[in-house]
């Protein structure tokens, strides 16, 4: 029902863990199943330079936190923050319509982490 | 592969294979016919018959054959409902039960009549006296499984049967998770009514059978050209009789073996597991469960994740964390289990079948105790897991009141 793509994510991750001075922390819950994600931003010049994430959920949720830490670093916080669900899903080669829900949480990580940082400017 | 989803559905026995073959080539005649290739379909089917009721202490005129556990709940829930309408209209049975009767139960409800669900508590086990005070003189059936699918917990059949006859009650078990794997005897049940499938025993799927005893009236639910008692209707599906016949004969012949093999596989993989993981906990009550079946939860991890690694190792096992279910919905089951949603999620179910050995055992441990580990170094609650999993617990609980 995955992707090679999303299982490719799912067991091996990229950018997981967490970053100690983080510039920038978000932390969401699923409200469809219950999962949590934490992704943590170091952000330099307004350029996204490291991202970590850690993720409580399934296999469509780890295989998306991973995929938009790959997507968002090396981004302008402008550019990350406009990094959409379908984007996530997309370049994981789609996720099966019940799972769209975990790229959501991936993306609304991302946006609270970026909103985190901007709210400590 | 390491198969250990033996309550999913089996493997067929080479033996059952070679049985069933001739009736697909050979006997293929319709039993309903004189001649002889119809003589010899309907003399495999009736040698089944006699196989199948041997091994639950039944009368070969007791059991039809149906298209598996779902038709044969399906049967005897609706058909004693509607035969007794007219007595009453209340049915008790527990918030356990397989779909098939869970959905029956609740299709029912919507045509009058009333149903109470039995609460089963940590140990996944109705109670005696939660039966007692829930009969009325409006009670028609009861209708308990006899062995839980996901948590492996045996129910006390015999007693509610003793109850059940004392008050002129109906009873039904459905079976299908107990056959082959514990004794059972239909009279020492006290059952009137006991559901059956082939492919959890190693025979095909698409196969059943319902015990019916003698004297037990239904109405009839499935209408047709009446082969089967006029219950159950179509041409029979003889090569699966055939096929149930055989794996229901081997697996009386082999019961007793098995049940000490499976039961020192299992003690030794649940013990493994909580031995090397920590926080790994045993769901449903310990002892009263049937060989070979074990369900865990680990905390701190989602179970679909921990399948799918396990998978990559070429281990099936099975999980009842929302995120694998079809409604994103956690189990029922645990959660009848008093389990939370949060622990629900990390939980992950084990069935072992004769053909697994010591060795894949060993291995299962090794790679659950990486995986888990693999997958608690991603959560982002593991480390702060105690205030962490209370947020998610108080957060679930509004969503799930129903279980407060
Ligand atoms: S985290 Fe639950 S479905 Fe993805």
């Amino acid at each position: 029902m995955y992707t090679d793509k999303v299982m490719d994510h799912f067991q091996n991750p990229r950018n997981v863990g967490e970053i100690e001075d983080a510039d920038g922390i978000g932390e969401v819950g699923n409200p469809t199943c219950g999962d949590m994600m934490t992704i943590y931003l170091k952000i330099e010049d307004n350029i996204i330079k490291d991202i970590k994430f850690k993720t409580f959920g399934c296999g469509a949720a780890i295989a998306t936190s991973s995929m938009i830490t790959e997507i968002a670093l090396g981004k302008t916080v402008e550019e990350a923050y406009a990094i959409s669900k379908n984007e996530v899903a997309d370049a994981l080669d789609g996720l099966p319509p019940i799972k769209m829900h975990c790229s959501n949480l991936a993306a609304d990580a991302l946006q609270a982490a970026i909103e985190d940082y901007r709210s400590k400017q | 592969m390491i198969y250990m989803d033996h309550a999913a559905t089996s493997p067929v026995r080479k033996e059952v294979v070679e049985a069933i073959e001739p009736y697909f080539t050979e006997f293929y005649g319709n039993p309903s016919t004189i001649y002889k290739v119809g003589r010899e379909a309907k003399k495999g089917l009736e040698n089944a018959r006699e196989n199948v009721a041997k091994l639950i202490g039944a009368k070969a005129d007791e059991i039809i054959f149906t298209s598996g556990g779902t038709e044969s709940d399906n049967i005897a829930i609706k058909g004693i409902a509607l035969k007794n309408k007219d007595k009453g209209n209340h049915i008790i049975t527990s918030s356990i039960e397989h779909p098939a009767v869970l959905e029956t139960c609740r299709y029912l409800e919507k045509n009058g009549f009333e149903v109470t669900y039995l609460p089963v508590y940590q140990e996944g086990i109705v109670r005696i006296d939660d039966l007692k005070e829930a009969i009325t003189d409006k009670t028609i059936l009861i209708t308990v499984m006899h062995v839980n699918s996901e948590i492996g917990t045996i129910q006390p059949i015999a007693e509610i049967g003793k109850i059940a006859k004392e008050k002129n009650i109906k009873f039904h078990t459905d079976a299908v998770q107990s056959i082959g794997k514990i004794p059972v005897n239909v009279d020492k049940l006290n059952v009137d009514l006991l559901s059956i499938s082939a492919h959890k025993i190693y025979g095909p799927k698409g196969v059943g059978a319902l015990f019916v005893r003698k004297g037990t009236r239904l109405e009839t639910v499935l209408h047709g050209g009446g082969q089967e008692k006029n219950l159950s209707s179509g041409t029979e599906n003889v090569p699966g009789a055939v096929g149930l016949g055989k794996a229901c004969e081997l697996a009386g012949k082999e019961l007793e073996k098995n049940m000490k093999y499976l039961a020192k596989l299992r003690d030794r993989l649940v013990e493994g597991i909580t031995t090397n993981v920590d926080e790994a906990y045993v769901n449903g009550d310990t002892d009263k469960k049937v060989p070979g079946t074990t369900n865990l939860h680990f905390v701190g991890i989602e179970g679909e994740g921990l399948v799918l690694l396990l998978d990559g190792k070429n281990i099936a096992a099975a999980t009842g964390s929302a995120c694998s279910s079809k409604k994103l919905e956690a189990s029922y089951v645990l959660k009848a289990l008093g389990l939370d949603d949060v622990h629900c999620h990390g939980s992950l179910r084990l069935t072992l079948g004769s053909e697994n050995t010591e060795e894949e055992v060993e291995y299962v441990i090794e790679s659950i105790k990486e995986a888990v580990a693999r997958l608690r170094s991603m959560s982002s609650i593991w480390n702060e897991r105690e205030s962490k999993m209370k947020d998610l617990e108080d957060k679930n609980r509004c969503k799930t009141c129903s279980l407060e």
